[in-house]
């Protein structure tokens, strides 16, 4: 809702939609659509499937396994032979793909769940803090670093002060 | 409605606790929720955790409380800076950021703080009112009831959803899937655990909605180039003239009523009333053309609405355990967190919590008047936060968040692979709402569709010969119908451009 759709601009001010092209989100979403549609369809299999009056574990995963796929199927479908495609903003572009957002955002996470409990909340929270400014290429490191202090600050403060969440501070590695 | 009842609530609600921690919630949400890239949605999936220290009343009257400062802190960023913070806050940004633009930033907010708080008022006593019917006449709802009711929300959900069909269809499935995993309930196999015995008890619904609505949103608005320089107009003279109080007064009613009956629909209610509120608003005005240029009409009429319906949607949850927006998904979850099955049990079950709930709105809606009208110039200095200090913050109070409700790292994971899934689902243009939804209602409608098979023993045609379910089914597909024709997709997509 937030991308301009251009309304009473007649097609044309976008390359992309001169020509008859394929909508490539549509594609990659039923494709994706038809990847985990027929991973629970396959998975559903291997439960019991039971019958309509007694149905098993694995018969509404089945039938719903199979819709997503028939879905993911039918947008692939229709994104080969769509033409008009002012309705959709999302375009794959690979170019603008915000790879170092993605992977420091990802790993901060990561890193978060596995050293929360051998570190203790406050390293823990200056190490993960830290990875996630810098996703932002524009952030410097001293930036960032106050960012991480204040943050962490911020942080314990909320979760275990006021909140007295049972969060130890330091973990069993660093003697907590 | 029985008095005592209210009373009752009443009472729970003005606890000196309750109205703590309803002000904590109106507090956060409006402080969260006016951080430039933060709706509604997103500030209650953040600080959903938090909440769940408090018994099961404290902790649901917070989170009430944090949905309506979201809101009208989605409204204030609307009006100082033109970013709404949901859809429904879009059609505020058109007149109230105008107003700010000559210098009436304060008479906006000031209208959309009392256009509210009118609203929610006599919202809250239309709950009291139909909640308890409603309740009971749900009580008498078979399994088959149950599964078309389901179905109709899920369709519903859908027809108002802005873009693709197929794949709001697509995701509400991929929703259901998800929903389903963790042990079934009838014979306690373990289904699509990949092994984990963490998702013996199904995917954390809280690692599901910080990852698609906070990390997820991370990465989408990195990737919009999120440092644009945010321009914040001044707000002065935060009330209202004579001439103004005038000019409100009859948008702020209609609002109220079309937002109240607008928003039990399943959907996108809240989006409809303020879009309509406006075009009705436009429509009777005598200067339709001062619409867009900073009618004051504009900014009363919607958030009325608006606010009307963000508390009317809590009629069919209270009721029917059926969520119409994607904070009562949110809802939904919070509850069952606290071992409430949302329904018409909840009544009966819990008559204190569920009062005191309702009491706990309007007092909420008091809250945010007398709160936000004086603490505005704190909101402004808030916005101006940038997102460079913000993402990392709600990266640490996702993952803390999250963490500490079950001490378990792989809850922590989950927030990285949804947050992944969620980003990669938007940039191929599939929003995640549905999918909420779907999770949210998949183990209900495989309870009861199972159930009703069995009750009939295994004939189908149960749930078109049950008048109810019928009934149910029947609107499902005109929903369906309708949001397929084309003429009715173009003009759904016209209301969602118009005046952009």
């Amino acid at each position: 809702m937030s991308t301009p759709a251009a309304p009473g601009v007649p097609g044309g001010d976008d390359s992309t939609t001169t020509h008859r092209s394929i909508a490539l989100d549509d594609v990659v979403a039923g494709a994706l659509f038809v990847v985990m549609g027929l991973g629970f369809a396959i998975g559903a299999l291997g439960y019991d499937l039971g019958t309509a009056f007694k149905m098993g574990p694995g018969y509404v995963p089945l039938v719903l396994g199979a819709v997503l796929t028939l879905l993911g199927a039918s947008l692939v479908g229709t994104g080969l032979i769509r033409r008009d495609r002012s309705e959709d903003e999302a375009d794959v572009a690979p170019g603008d793909v915000p790879w170092r957002a993605i992977v420091l955002i990802t790993a901060a996470v990561l890193i978060f769940g596995a050293g929360i409990e051998p570190l203790g909340i406050v390293p823990i929270l200056l190490v993960t803090t830290f990875v996630a400014a810098i996703a932002d290429r524009r952030t410097t490191l001293r930036d960032a670093a106050l960012i991480t202090v204040g943050l962490t600050v911020l942080c314990v403060l909320v979760f275990v002060v006021l909140l007295q969440l049972r969060l130890p501070l330091l973990g069993p590695w660093l003697g907590g | 409605m029985d008095l005592s009842d209210l009373a009752l609530g009443l009472e729970i609600a003005l606890s000196p606790t309750n109205v703590l921690v309803c002000l904590i919630g109106v507090a956060l949400g409006t402080a969260v929720g006016v951080l430039p890239g933060i709706g509604p949605t997103a500030t209650v999936a953040l600080l959903l955790p938090i909440t769940f220290n408090f018994d099961p009343t404290a902790s649901l009257i917070m989170l009430a409380g944090i949905y309506y400062g979201a809101q009208y802190g989605g409204s204030t960023t609307a009006i100082l800076i033109n970013i709404p913070g949901e859809s429904s806050a879009a059609v505020t940004a058109l007149d109230g950021h105008e107003m700010a633009k000559q210098g009436r930033a304060g008479p906006a907010l000031a209208t959309a703080a009392l256009g509210s708080f009118f609203a929610g008022t006599v919202a809250t006593v239309l709950v009291a009112l139909f909640a308890p019917p409603l309740s009971s006449a749900a009580l008498e709802f078979g399994a088959a009831e149950y599964f078309s009711l389901v179905v109709l929300g899920l369709i519903a959900s859908i027809v108002l959803a802005s873009g693709s069909l197929l794949k709001a269809l697509a995701m509400i499935v991929l929703g259901l899937l998800l929903g389903m995993v963790g042990q079934d309930i009838y014979t306690g196999t373990p289904r699509f655990t990949l092994g984990a015995r963490e998702l013996y008890d199904g995917i954390d619904f809280v690692a599901l909605a910080v990852g698609l609505f906070g990390i997820a949103e991370i990465l989408r608005t990195i990737a919009g180039g999120a440092t644009r320089a945010v321009k914040v107009e001044k707000a002065s003279r935060v009330w209202l003239s004579r001439e103004e109080f005038g000019q409100i007064a009859k948008p702020v009613f209609r609002g109220t009523a079309m937002g109240s009956a607008l928003g039990v629909l399943p959907g996108a209610g809240h989006v409809l009333a303020s879009f309509t509120s406006y075009s009705v608003e436009k429509r009777l005005s005598k200067h339709p053309e001062r619409f867009g240029k900073g009618a004051i009409e504009g900014v009363a009429g919607p958030e009325s609405a608006n606010n009307a319906a963000a508390q009317t949607s809590f009629i069919p949850l209270l009721t029917l355990g059926l969520p119409t927006h994607p904070v009562m998904a949110l809802l939904i979850g919070a509850f069952i967190i606290q071992g409430i099955q949302p329904g018409p049990d909840v009544i009966n079950a819990e008559p204190e919590l569920f009062w005191g709930l309702i009491a706990s709105f309007w007092v909420g809606n008091l809250l945010l008047v007398l709160l936000n009208l004086p603490l505005i110039g704190l909101w402004v200095r808030m916005l101006k936060v940038p997102y460079r200090v913000l993402f990392p913050a709600i990266v640490a109070f996702s993952t803390i968040g999250c963490y500490s409700l079950n001490l378990n790292s792989f809850d922590v994971f989950a927030i990285a692979a949804f947050g992944l899934l969620g980003y990669v689902l938007i940039r191929v243009g599939c929003e995640p709402v549905p999918l909420l939804l779907g999770f949210i209602l998949g183990p209900l409608l495989e309870e009861n569709l199972r159930r009703a098979m069995i009750i009939s023993r295994g004939d189908p045609t149960t749930f078109v010969t049950r008048p109810i379910s019928l009934t149910l089914l029947l609107i499902a597909l005109a929903a369906f119908v309708v949001a397929v024709l084309p003429a009715i997709r173009r003009r759904r997509d016209e209301v969602f451009v118009e005046e952009d």
